[in-house]
C-alpha cells in the first residue's frame, strides 16, 4: 500500500535563546492511508512537533515530508493551507473551536473555505454531527457545551470534509474517562467505517490501547514501532 | 451572511464593553467633527452674509480698474436702463434680487466746528433699505429719503459734532471738473460696528448726488444682492451676459471686493482642519490600541483557523473586516447624533456669554447657526473613516506573525 505519510531522517530543533534544542533527531516513518497511528512518549518527546510537521504548520530543520504525495519542502505556506484544508483535519486538545461559532456553524466553516454551497454544507454539517452524538445541539455555541462534546465536534470538523488524514494532538487530555472513551470509540467507527486515517498523540494508556499501530517517541526519535491486531 | 461576515459581527461583541467603549469613541468623535465644521460652515456664511449684507453686496458691477483706483471718471452710463435690464433678467434665478445703483466720491465735510474728508456715497435709498443691512443701523434721526439730506457714520459725525436735524457743507469735485459745493442736512447716524466705516462714510440719495456731480444716469457701481449664496457663480455668469459691450464692464464678487474675509475664512478654515486632524489622530489611536488588543488576545484562535487551512491574507481581511464594522458603526451613529445637533441648532441657534451686546453692535442676529451641508455631513466622518481603516492596517498586519506551529504548541 502506498504511504499516505512519508517522512525521511526529519530532524527539527528549536532555538531557544543562545541553545538549540532538538525536538526531533532523525525520524523515518511511513504511514499508509487507513491507519489509526498512536504516538506516545514523555512530554518533550516530540510527539506535537512531529504532528505540526506532518500537518505542514511548521517547516522541519533537516529530512523530507510527504503527505498525500506532496513533497512539503515544496509548497509554499499558502499551497501548505490549501493542503490542509483540502486533506487534512486538526484535533487540538483544547481551544479547538471558535467561540463566536456554533457548533454547526464551527463544522460548516472548513467548508465554506472549500467553497461547498450553503445548503450541502448545512446538511452535511448536521449529518456528521448527528454521527458524532450532538444531534440537537447544532446551535450551541462552545462555551454552552461540555468540553467532551466540544471535542467532539472538533472531530466533526475535522472529518467533515472526508480528508486522507486527521492529526489529533492529545485529544482527551482534558476528558474524564468516559468522555475520552467516548471519543476515541467515535474516532475508531470513522476510521473503521470511512477509512480516514488518524494519527494520535497522546500520554493516555486507554488511547493507546485503542491504537492498531503505537509509536512510542523518546528524545526526539523514534523507540519503538508496535502493530496491533485491533483495539480490545 | 457568510460564515465570516458572521465571525467577524460576532468578534465585535467577545468584549461589549471595550467595543461599546471604542464606538462611543468614534460616535463621539465624529459627532464633534460634524457638529464643529457645520458651526464653521454656518459661521462663515453668516460672516459673508454679514459682509454682503452690511455694504459690499453678492457682487458688484463696475467698470475695470476702478475697485483699485476710484476715479470719478470711470462710471458707468445709463444707469437706469442697465439696472432695469439686470433686474429682469437675474428675477429667474434669484426672485428677490436687489440692483442697486451706486455713485462716490471722496469729498471734504465741513461743521462749524472742523472740516474732515469722507466717502460720499449716492444710493437710492430705497434698494438700500432691502440690500444693505446699514440702514438698520441708523441709531439716532432716520435713513435717508431722497432730496438734500445725509447720514453720516457714528464717528464721523461725532468728530464733526452733528447731529440729527443739524447741517453739513460738501465740498468737492463734480464729474465735469467743477466744484461742488453744497449743504445738506444730516438726517441720521448709522453706527454699523465697521470701525472704518463708521469714521468716514456718508450716504446720501443718489438723485441728488447725480445733479451735484453732473454725473446724471452714471454711476460707478450697481451692486447685486439678495440672491442665494450658492448661486454667486449662475448669478455672475448671467450678469456676464447681460453688461452691454462698450464701455466695457466687470463683474466683481464679494471676494473680489473684500478679499480680507475670504483670507481670514481661509487660514480660520486651515486652523479648524488641524484641530480637526488632532481629534482624527486621537480617535485613531484608541481604535488601533482596541484593535491591537483584539488580535494579540486571539493570537492561539488565529493558530487554529490557520490550522483548519486559513490563509494569512484571510485573516488579515476578517480582522480588517472587524475594524470596519465598528468604525462604520461608530460612524453612522455619530453622523446621525452630529447631524441631530446640527439641525437643532440651525433652527434654534447657539448663543454666546456676550454675544448679544457684540451681535447688536453689528446689527447682527444674536446667534451663531451651524449648517447642515453634504460636506459637514460627509467630509469628517468620511476622514475618520479613511484613517481608522488605514490604522487597521497595523493590528491586522499583525496576524501574518502568528506561527500556527508555535500557537498550538503553546495550546498541547
Amino acid at each position: 500500500m502506498d504511504a499516505l505519510v512519508t517522512l525521511r531522517a526529519v530532524t527539527k530543533t528549536y532555538r531557544q535563546g543562545e541553545v538549540d534544542v532538538p525536538a526531533l533527531r532523525g525520524v523515518d516513518l511511513d504511514i499508509a492511508a487507513g491507519e489509526f497511528v498512536c504516538l506516545s512518549g514523555p512530554s518533550g518527546s516530540g510527539k506535537t512537533t512531529l504532528l505540526n510537521l506532518i500537518g505542514g504548520l511548521d517547516t522541519p530543520s533537516g529530512g523530507h515530508i510527504q503527505v498525500a504525495g506532496r513533497d512539503l519542502a515544496r509548497l509554499s505556506p499558502g499551497e501548505r493551507a490549501e493542503l490542509r484544508l483540502r486533506h487534512i483535519g486538526f484535533v487540538f486538545q483544547a481551544y479547538n473551536l471558535i467561540p463566536v461559532l456554533s457548533a454547526q456553524e464551527n463544522v460548516e466553516l472548513v467548508m465554506e473555505l472549500q467553497g461547498v454551497g450553503a445548503a450541502e454544507r448545512h446538511a452535511r454539517a448536521r449529518a456528521i454531527l448527528a454521527e458524532v452524538g450532538l444531534a440537537g445541539l447544532e446551535g450551541r455555541r462552545p462555551a454552552a457545551l461540555s468540553g467532551g462534546q466540544q471535542q467532539r465536534v472538533a472531530v466533526a470538523r475535522a472529518i467533515v470534509s472526508a480528508p486522507d488524514l486527521v492529526l489529533a494532538d492529545e485529544p482527551t487530555a482534558n476528558l474524564d474517562s468516559e468522555n475520552g472513551r467516548r471519543l476515541l470509540e467515535i474516532m475508531r467507527r470513522l476510521n473503521g467505517e470511512r477509512g480516514v486515517t488518524f494519527v494520535i498523540s497522546t500520554h493516555d494508556p486507554e488511547v493507546m490501547a485503542f491504537a492498531r499501530r503505537l509509536i512510542r517517541l523518546h528524545d526526539g526519535r523514534i523507540q519503538a514501532d508496535e502493530r496491533r491486531d485491533g483495539p480490545p | 451572511m457568510s460564515l465570516l461576515a458572521r465571525m467577524a459581527w460576532r468578534n465585535l461583541w467577545r468584549n461589549p464593553q471595550r467595543s461599546l467603549l471604542s464606538l462611543a469613541a468614534i460616535a463621539f468623535g465624529v459627532t464633534l467633527l460634524v457638529f464643529s465644521v457645520g458651526l464653521q460652515i454656518g459661521g462663515y456664511e453668516q460672516m459673508i452674509g454679514n459682509t454682503v449684507r452690511l455694504l459690499t453686496g453678492l457682487a458688484q458691477v463696475q467698470r475695470p480698474g476702478y475697485l483699485d483706483a476710484p476715479r470719478l471718471r470711470l462710471d458707468i452710463p445709463a444707469a437706469r436702463d442697465l439696472r432695469a435690464r439686470l433686474e429682469a433678467g437675474l428675477r429667474e434665478l434669484a426672485p428677490g434680487v436687489v440692483v442697486a445703483p451706486r455713485a462716490q466720491s471722496f469729498v471734504l465735510l465741513s461743521s462749524e466746528r472742523r472740516s474732515l474728508g469722507a466717502l460720499l456715497v449716492g444710493v437710492d435709498p430705497r434698494a438700500e433699505a432691502r440690500l444693505s443691512s446699514l440702514p438698520g443701523t441708523v441709531h439716532r434721526g432716520r435713513y435717508l429719503r431722497t432730496g438734500e439730506e445725509v447720514v453720516l457714520g457714528a464717528a464721523l459725525a461725532r468728530n464733526l459734532g452733528l447731529a440729527p436735524g443739524d447741517e453739513v457743507t460738501v465740498l468737492g469735485s463734480a464729474r465735469d471738473g467743477s466744484v461742488v459745493a453744497t449743504v445738506l442736512t444730516v438726517v441720521g447716524v448709522f453706527e454699523s460696528g465697521a470701525r472704518e466705516l463708521d469714521r468716514s462714510l456718508a450716504q446720501m440719495p443718489l438723485a441728488t448726488f447725480q445733479d451735484l456731480f453732473a454725473m446724471p444716469d452714471r454711476v460707478h457701481a450697481l451692486v447685486l444682492g439678495e440672491a442665494p449664496l450658492d448661486a454667486l457663480p449662475e448669478l455672475v455668469r448671467r450678469t456676464r451676459a447681460l453688461l452691454p459691450p462698450d464701455p466695457p464692464l466687470a463683474v466683481l464678487t464679494w471676494e473680489h471686493i473684500e478679499p480680507g474675509v475670504k483670507q481670514a475664512i481661509e487660514m480660520d478654515f486651515a486652523s479648524g482642519w488641524l484641530m480637526y486632524l488632532i481629534l482624527v489622530l486621537v480617535i485613531t489611536f484608541s481604535i488601533l490600541n482596541t484593535f491591537l488588543m483584539a488580535v494579540l488576545e486571539r493570537r492561539r484562535e488565529f493558530g487554529v483557523l490557520l490550522a483548519l487551512g486559513f490563509r494569512h491574507g484571510r485573516l488579515l481581511r476578517l480582522v480588517l473586516w472587524e475594524a470596519a464594522l465598528l468604525t462604520a458603526l461608530g460612524v453612522l451613529l455619530g453622523m446621525a447624533l452630529g447631524a441631530a445637533l446640527v439641525a437643532y441648532f440651525a433652527v434654534h441657534g447657539i448663543t454666546f456669554e456676550g454675544m448679544e451686546v457684540y451681535a447688536e453692535q453689528f446689527n447682527l442676529p444674536p446667534y451663531l447657526t451651524p449648517k447642515l451641508t453634504p460636506f459637514v455631513l460627509f467630509s469628517g466622518p468620511a476622514v475618520v473613516l479613511a484613517v481608522t481603516l488605514l490604522a487597521a492596517l497595523y493590528p491586522a498586519s499583525r496576524v501574518r506573525a502568528v506561527d500556527p506551529a508555535e500557537t498550538t504548541r503553546e495550546v498541547g
